[in-house]
């Protein structure tokens, strides 16, 4: 028997909560927002239970959060945008969600866009659902320039690497299948990992589709991408692309060698 | 090669060598961190005092003077001894990720559990609820 059914056997039965939507909310230091997003999300979308990560705040976001409530994970130190997702993955997994729907903190996803999500899951043939920016014809984005040429560079080029459109490839409001939440809990990308992760569900035969949706300004806090970081942040996710190209099994099966093991010394 | 940059290469890989061992025998390194410093001396001693072999070493590579042949040498192992760390650090920050993911999830599910297990235990206010719980019931 392999680990996985292992797990899921054990797992099911007494971590199951009998709900089938997760929403979670990575967050890092988003105490002016947080409470805002919890609420919307209680109020606009019922059927999903809330989990809130802690990235590791030096503010109150984690105690607001559960006051608000939500569950939280609590991270002891700041994993980056990757790890705290991927928190939530490995939460969805051990609880046996069906859905995750992938909410940013800030605010700047609109809790009443996440039927839009559903609904195009709903249709089915799909693991991931993306909402874009960039397919609605009234959008305002106002994003600097800079931002928004980088955006459309990967949008090209995952476009090409994908063989289907990708309009919007760096939106973290996203709503993820079982298949995908199993992908994604033993491996996430780390540090601005929407990117990657598009061609890691390609590269393990998922599908994915976008949607269109709104979204705002953020409502508050630091973007985890400074101006100053933008540079860094279209190199590195352009290695981090032509790596994936060159890796061909970028996810470790169950079975597999341990990728972080110990022994490999010397 | 010259004397003197002979001795003075000698002495410097036997103390490397000793240092490297003597932090082996205290615990301060890990053997398996170890062996690529003790490869380095072992390779730098035995180039430095059989000068024959650097030689024809620096001959083959194209280097004039042989003691730069020395350097070229152990320029190389500092690159693969860095590259090496590069991924041991890589390695521990991995673990470490999945370490402080466990460490959440396990934190919210005994959260979750203290919660339903004493009822109404969450209304308690702060300075009641630590006395609560060093003295069950």
């Amino acid at each position: 028997m392999s680990t996985e059914t292992l797990h899921e056997r054990g797992g099911r039965s007494r971590l199951t909560t009998g709900r089938s939507h997760l929403a979670v909310v990575p967050a890092y230091n988003e105490s002016a927002t947080i409470v805002g997003v919890v609420e919307s999300l209680r109020e606009s979308a019922p059927a999903f239970d809330v989990l809130v990560v802690d990235d590791g705040s030096t503010d109150e976001t984690g105690a607001l959060a559960r006051m608000a409530g939500a569950r939280v994970l609590s991270l002891p130190y700041n994993l980056g945008i990757g790890g705290a997702v991927q928190a939530g993955f490995l939460y969805a997994r051990e609880h046996g969600y069906a859905f995750l729907a992938q909410v940013d903190g800030d605010g700047q996803h609109e809790s009443t866009e996440l039927h839009r999500l559903v609904a195009t899951m709903n249709e089915g043939d799909v693991d991931m659902v993306c909402g874009s920016r960039f397919l609605t014809s009234d959008f305002h984005y106002p994003a600097p320039i800079s931002r928004r040429t980088g955006i459309h560079i990967f949008a090209f080029l995952l476009s090409r690497i994908v063989g289907t459109p990708v309009s919007d490839p760096t939106s973290g409001f996203r709503l993820y299948n079982r298949r995908a939440i199993e992908l994604f809990a033993r491996d996430y990308p780390h540090d601005y990992p929407e990117v990657e992760a598009v061609l890691m569900l390609h590269y393990h035969r998922l599908r994915m589709r976008e949607t269109p949706v709104q979204m705002y300004v953020r409502g508050g806090g630091t973007s985890s991408i400074s101006t100053g970081k933008s540079a860094y942040y279209m190199v590195k996710v352009l290695l981090a692309l032509l790596v994936g190209l060159a890796r061909r099994r970028p996810v470790v099966e169950p079975g597999d060698r341990a990728p972080v093991a110990a022994e490999q010394g010397v | 090669m010259p004397g003197r940059i002979q001795l003075v290469a000698i002495i410097g890989s036997v103390v490397l060598l000793l240092v490297v061992l003597e932090m082996v025998r205290r615990r301060r390194l890990m053997e398996r961190y170890a062996l690529l410093w003790l490869l380095s001396a072992l390779v730098l001693l035995a180039l430095a005092s059989w000068s024959g072999a650097l030689a024809s070493i620096s001959k083959a590579i194209g280097v004039i003077y042989p003691p730069n042949a020395l350097f070229f040498i152990a320029f190389g192992f500092v690159l693969v001894l860095l590259l090496h760390f590069s991924a041991a650090v890589s390695r521990l920050s991995d673990q470490t990720k999945v370490l402080a993911q466990r460490l959440a999830l396990l934190d919210e599910r005994l959260r979750q559990q203290e919660g339903t297990a004493g009822d109404g235990e969450l209304e308690v206010p702060d300075g009641q609820r630590e006395m609560a719980r060093i003295t069950p019931d």
